[in-house]
């Protein structure tokens, strides 16, 4: 899990995941399209994230094609925020519940 | 091959063999997939469904079965508003890397902008992060509001 949010506290390579998100499976040049950043850097944050498990890669032909894969920012959510979720559904229930009682 | 839509990979502390068994075993999909049971005779070509409350809410045919390394099936949700889209193909790769295993799993053929698109944008992280906690603690997570994939 440190390696996702070291991965993650950086601004260029968030911005990475940003233009995977708007449009998955890009190759390292249609990444590189329009950033501020040089080739060689783009490919050291690729690396960091591939290695964090955020960008998964995907060999189609001759391409290496990149993917946004969010599995493991789903799970650092599952750790500290599906608890106060359910309390939240919960407290609906319960609410329910007592709504509905007042009307037999 | 078309280039696929999305590729989620996952590192799950288990064995090949085990996580075959969580991917084609109606009682351990149960528990992870938010109640969905697959069920199957798993062989190339015939019919697998997921159901839940005996309601079938994905189908499809099996297109590989290679145990314990490569799972694919056509996917088609059973909801009367997808019923025009296109059936997809989901195919399952799992390699050994020293302790852990690692599962690929490849959504393709889908239509473009479909709903199928949207819904499983959110159906496989919530799938995979809960067979990975199932199969490391013993405990799926709890389930959604909205079903899986």
């Amino acid at each position: 899990m440190d390696e996702v949010f070291r991965a993650l506290a950086d601004a260029s390579r968030r911005s990475l995941l940003d233009r995977l998100h708007a449009k998955n499976g890009q190759t390292l040049n249609e990444l590189c399209d329009g950033l501020a950043m040089t080739r060689q850097a783009v490919t050291k944050h690729l690396g960091i994230l591939e290695e964090a498990n955020l960008v998964t890669t995907f060999r189609h032909g001759r391409e290496k094609l990149h993917y946004l894969n969010p599995v493991p920012i789903h799970q650092i959510g599952e750790r500290w925020i599906r608890k106060f979720e359910r309390a939240k559904l919960t407290a609906l229930s319960e609410l329910k519940r007592q709504l509905e009682k007042r009307d037999e | 091959m078309s280039k696929p839509e999305f590729i989620y990979t996952t590192y799950i502390e288990t064995t090949p063999e085990k996580l075959w068994l969580a991917l084609t075993d109606g009682d351990f999909t149960e528990r992870y997939w938010f109640g969905h049971r697959v069920a199957s005779a798993w062989e190339i070509g015939s019919p697998y469904k997921f159901s839940k409350q005996d309601k079938t809410t994905i189908a499809g045919k099996v297109l590989t079965f290679e145990p314990p390394k490569r799972l694919s099936y056509t996917w088609d949700n059973q909801k009367p508003d997808l019923a025009h889209e296109r059936s997809s193909r989901v195919t399952f790769d799992i390699e050994p890397r020293g302790k852990v295993v690692k599962l690929t799993v490849t959504h393709d053929n889908l239509d473009d902008g479909g709903k199928t698109f949207s819904d499983i944008s959110g159906g496989w992280p919530m799938v995979l992060a809960s067979l990975k906690s199932l199969l490391e603690t013993g405990q799926p997570l709890p389930p959604m509001s909205s079903p899986a994939a």
